[in-house]
This record gives structure tokens, sequence and C-alpha cells, in this order.
């Protein structure tokens, strides 16, 4: 198997954790993009980080939530988490399309999607079993509007039908659905992007532009709009496989540039502002009205701008600050982190349940804000033990009995997908 | 490198973990259902209930909601039979009147066409609209759900009459299937386009849930809590109304 947990070059972004940043600060920009040799770790490490933030941020606001990048500037977890996905299924089924042909790497694709949908609806079926059970026992007065929300257990015939057709979501499953249609678009994307980068990630951007001129988007089940809009998604999946694809090797003098870094402070600060007047409304004086106007809202669904461009700014210091060989990125504190990035499908899963179960243990035992942060903190160590026994049964239990079978390949292997 | 990060590590779970100690010692004390001062400070005015008040002419107020706006079976114990009752108590000198229009399973949208109408007929110094609850659980795309609001709100000021919007509650047992923040987001862009006093319902009672002063998350069968929650949120709105229209000062003596 260690045939293909092999080297995911490149960039990969962050988080800003200050520590982090500070801790890496005295080392050399390496934005070099080194082909041989070991795993990406850094890609592993942040995705990781966005699979434990999105998880706590799935949860009730609590403690923890204070720790997560959302409060800090404009973009979260889920675009960490979409550039490695394009960049890692970029790098894994790039080569695969090099290697076995269009047709090879569009068939390990497809199994990839299918993989991707059956966990979506097993977390269907249990999310199902969960509100059935809230909804026979909570008869709050207090809510009586808002508990209308189950009425669509009432006609199963209609919701498992769109649910089945990715349709119908309920809240906190949105990325997986986003996550299956650019993957189905993956051998499209790749085929593009290896006859000609540059056009390939025009047209990406010239389809994140039409979608913002027309307002194009896909219709959920019983009404509105996919909470993330694809075709404004897919520019960051794109951009993540462009990146693997050599794009970020020949970014490499951009990233290394002082003024490329000075604009990148100047925006993440000007950020931090704006998110800091949410916080505090006091200081909302501060703001003035016609940029409010300007700015305002910051959308999610259609990946805003300025989100993206946060994002890039992230990215582009991590590269900068966080050298690919940093010590830190062996060190057993980062483990837990770097062990959940590696299996991100399950992980993934997993968190999107625990916040359920979370939910659920808040409703049913009670809530407080202690509990809120054991439950935070429990989920995560529950993350962190899952991966572990995933990275057993993968280097340990799975050895033994298939020494013939082939490798098969998925993107969790070479740092993966979702 | 790595002890550092270590006791980085420790001392920011030491710091949560100490937070939330003192938030629960706070939780001790008897509810009060206060609110912060942030939460109820706006730039919005109401220059039309300013100007009866000041004139001594009678103050009537509309509310326009959803199911969310009334509890059943008990109406007079609901936040707008508070609020007309706290704004008596506040301005002894002038007559109080409110109804209370509900619209239940309306979306802003479908609201807005009888907007005009209901003022027309009533003829208010203030409307109070709440609304949101009903879009976010259709999940109305947010871009048509400001544009309703838009639309409504400028009607209403059209009409000549003083507008606040009153948005979400908070409901943390509905949190995994109804998706409030872009509702409520575009709700904050609306009425600071308008200059309209927004009350933060879904921050207000989020405050009172973290604070202790209520468990929104218990599975409390019955209308008590339901009927002690309205009482604080018509006693909070009163106080949203009269800051609002800068009444506060020359009133409250």
């Amino acid at each position: 198997m260690s045939s293909i947990a092999d080297p995911v070059a490149g960039t990969p972004l962050s988080d800003a954790k200050a520590s982090d940043a500070k801790a890496a600060a005295a080392a050399a920009p390496a934005i070099a993009f080194p082909m041989a040799g070991e795993r990406e770790l850094r890609l592993d490490l942040f995705r990781g980080m966005a699979l434990w933030l999105i998880f706590i941020d799935h949860l009730p606001t609590n403690i923890l939530t204070w720790f997560t990048i959302r409060n800090y500037g404009f973009s979260d977890a889920t675009e960490i988490f979409i550039f490695i996905s394009g960049y890692t299924a970029a790098f894994v089924y790039g080569r695969a399309m090099l290697e076995a042909g269009f047709v090879v790497a569009t068939a390990r694709i497809m199994r990839r999607v299918w993989q991707i949908y059956v966990a979506h609806v097993f977390l269907f079926t249990i999310f199902l079993a969960e509100i059935s059970y809230v909804a026979t026992r909570f008869e709050n007065p207090l809510y009586s509007e808002e508990m209308g929300i189950m009425d669509f257990l009432k006609q199963p015939d209609v919701t498992i039908i769109q649910a089945l057709l990715l349709r119908f979501r309920p809240v906190n499953m949105d990325v997986l659905p986003l996550y299956i249609v650019l993957m189905l678009f993956l051998p499209v994307i790749l085929w593009l992007l290896k006859w000609r980068a540059d056009i390939g990630l025009a047209l990406s951007v010239l389809l994140y532009v039409l979608t913002w001129q027309f307002d194009w988007y896909l219709t959920a089940y019983p009404s509105g709009f996919w909470i993330f809009n694809p075709f404004a998604w897919q520019l960051l999946f794109v951009f993540g496989a462009w990146c693997a694809l050599g794009g970020a090797a020949r970014m490499s003098r951009i990233l290394s540039s002082p003024v490329t870094m000075w604009i990148c402070i100047v925006y993440l600060s000007f950020a931090f502002f704006v998110t800091l007047t949410w916080h505090i409304p006091q200081l909302s004086f501060l703001m003035p009205k016609r940029l409010e106007q300007w700015m305002y809202p910051i959308t999610k669904t259609d990946l805003d701008v300025l989100r993206f461009a946060h994002f890039l700014a992230l990215a582009a210091l991590t590269v900068r600050f966080l050298p690919r060989d940093w010590s830190g990125l062996k060190s057993r504190w980062l483990r837990p982190l770097i062990l959940c990035g590696q299996h991100s499908l399950e992980i993934f899963c997993l968190g999107v349940f625990l916040a359920f179960a979370g939910h659920f243990v808040l409703a049913e035992v009670g809530g407080g804000a202690l509990m809120h942060a054991l439950i935070s903190l429990a989920g995560i160590l529950i993350m962190w033990g899952v991966a572990w026994v995933i990275s057993w049964y993968k280097h340990s239990a799975d050895k033994g009995a298939s020494k013939t079978k082939k490798p098969v390949i998925n993107a969790d292997l070479a740092g993966g997908s979702v | 490198m790595r002890p550092r990060f270590g006791a980085v590590l420790a001392l920011m779970l030491l710091a949560g973990l100490a937070a939330t100690g003192s938030a629960r010692a706070q939780e001790a004390t008897p509810p009060t259902c206060e609110v912060p001062g942030y939460l109820l400070s706006t730039e919005g005015t109401l220059p039309k209930v300013a100007e009866a008040v000041k004139n001594a002419r009678p103050l009537t107020v509309l509310v326009v909601g959803s199911r969310s706006s009334t509890i059943a079976a008990s109406e007079a114990s609901a936040y707008p039979a508070k609020l007309q009752a706290a704004l008596k108590e506040k301005l002894p000198s002038i007559p109080v009147n409110l109804s209370v229009e509900l619209q239940n399973g309306k979306t802003a949208e479908e609201v807005d066409h009888s907007l005009v109408k209901l003022v027309e007929a009533k003829s208010p110094t203030l409307v109070i609209w709440q609304t949101g609850t009903v879009d976010a659980m259709r999940s109305v795309d947010p871009d048509d759900f400001r544009t309703a609001i838009d639309d409504g709100v400028a009607a209403l000021q059209n009409a000549g009459v003083d507008v606040v919007l009153v948005n979400l509650q908070y409901s943390p047992r509905t949190e995994t299937m109804i998706s409030a923040p872009p509702y409520l987001d575009n709700m904050r862009v609306v009425a600071q386009q308008h200059g309209v006093p927004l009350f933060d319902r879904f921050a207000i009672m989020r405050h009172w849930n973290d604070a202790g002063d209520f468990d929104l998350f218990s599975t409390f069968h019955g209308t008590d809590m339901a009927k002690r929650v309205h009482a604080c949120l018509g006693r909070a709105l009163s106080k949203f109304v009269l800051d609002a229209a800068r009444l506060d000062q020359a009133q409250q003596n």
C-alpha cells in the first residue's frame, strides 16, 4: 500500500493558527515543489484541522467555537477543505490518467463518487433516526412554529427519494453533495487541465463569473437551492487541481515576493477588523456606510469573492511561513490532526454524525456551557481515536490478509478526498 | 518546539475551561432575563413614534408576524400583549393600542402583498414585522428573501409608518434542520439600508440560553416557559422601541 501513499507535493493552506505561524516565522520561505519521497504532511495537517473546525462549527456555539477561523475572517474551514480536496484528487487521479488513460481514471473516480454517495446516504439515515426521535418527544410550545420543519416526516415517500437525488439535504449535510458533484466532473476538469492548464482555470473562472452574473443555481427540495452552489464553489476545487498539476510551482515567484506577503497581511487584517465589528457591535460605527453597502452580504452559498480572496491570502502566508520540511510536522502533538486529515472521508462523516449526536446529548441530557465544551472535546478525541484505528487497519490488520491484493487507489491514501 | 506547542495547547484549553467555569458561576444567580445593552442598541430611528409621544397622540402599534409571535391558547401572555402592557406603563400619559395580525405559514414575499392593506386598515404609527422563520423553514432563496423584506420595508415607509424588524427565534433543538444565518444576515442588511431598527430576537434568546436564564434546549411540555420567555421578550422589545425613538430620557421620569 505504501506505493500509493506517496508524495502529494505542493501548496497547502492554512488557518493561520497564530502559534503555528509564529513558530514557523523564522524559517525560510519554502515554496519549492519537490516531487519525490514523502507524503505532503501539510495537506494532511490542514485538512485534519479543517475537519475539526467543521465539526466544532456544526455544534451549537460554545467556547471552542472561538478557536475556529470563521470568527477571525471571511473564509472558514469549508474553503480549506474543498481546496485540498481538489488538490489531492487532481494529484491522485491526474497521475492515474497519465499512466492508465482517461477511461481507467474516470472509472476510478466514479468508484470514489459512489463511495461518497453511499456515505452521504448513510449519514442521512442516521439523521432521519435522530429527527424522528426528537420529533416525537419535543413539544415545547415556544417552538411550535419551528417544529413544523418535522412535517417532512409525514411524507417519507417524497422526502427519501428527494434525499437520494441529493435535493433534500438537512442542515450540515451540504458538503458531501457538493463534493459528489465536483468529483463527478473531475474527469473533464483533469482532461482540460492536462490539455491546457491555464485555459482550464480560465474556464472555471468564467463559469464562476457567469454564475454571479446570471444567478445560476441548483434547486433543492422542498424549495430553495443548494447551500453550496457547485457552479461557484468549483472555482476553489479547480484552483486546487490546477495548483496540484504544476500551478503551485509556477506561482512560487509570486508567492515568495514580499509585495504579495504585505498585500495578504493587509487584507487579512482588514478582514479581521470587519469580523470584529460583527462580534462587538459597539465598533460598527467605525465602518463606513458605503463600504458596508458594497461589501454585504458576504455570501457563502456563491463563494463570495471576498471569501475566496481571504482564503488565498491565508494560503499564501501559510505556504510562505510553514515550510514543507518543518520539523513540527513530525511532532506527536500534531499527529492527531495529521491522522484525521489522512482519512478524511471517514472522519468527515464521523464528524457530521458526532455533531448530530452532540445536539442529541445536549437536548436529552441538558445544556450548559461546560457540557457544550465537553462534547466538543469528546468529539475531537473520538475523531482522533477512530482515525488511529483506521490507520491501524490499513497498516496492520489488512496487511496480512490481502498481501496478494493489488493496492486500490483512492484519494484518501494520497492525502485524499473530501 | 514540541513541548512549547503542547504547552500552548494546554493553556488554551485551560483558559477555555476557566472561562466556562466562571460562566457556570454566574448561572447560579436567579434568572433575570436581562439583555446586555449592545443587543438593544440600534442606529435606526422611529421618528413617527417619537412625534406621536411628544404630541401626546395615541400610539398605535401593529404586529405582523407568524406563529412565533403568539402562544397557542394564551395569546394574552405572548410578547405583543406584554409589549403593550410595558409601553402603557412607560407612557402613562397616552393611549397605547396594539393589534396583532398573524400570517401563519407565509413567507416574507407572501406577507408583502397584505402589508399595505393592513396599514390602510389599521393606520398604525409603528409596524413591528416579525419574519424570517417561515422563509428559513422553506429555505427560500436568501436573495429572494432580501428582496421581499426590502420591498416590504420600503412599502411600509412609503405608507408613512415606522418599522421595527424582528428576526427569528433562537431554537437550538431545530438547529440541525433550520439554517437561520442567511436569513438573519439579510434582515440585518435590509434594516441597515433602510435605517430601520432590528430587534435581534435570535441573539437575545441565545444570550439568555448561554447565561442560564432559560434552558431553551429543554423538552419542557406545557406553556409555562413559553410564557416567561415571551414576557421577557415583550419587556425587552418595549425598551428597544423607546430607545430607538430616543424617548428614554424624556419619558421615564
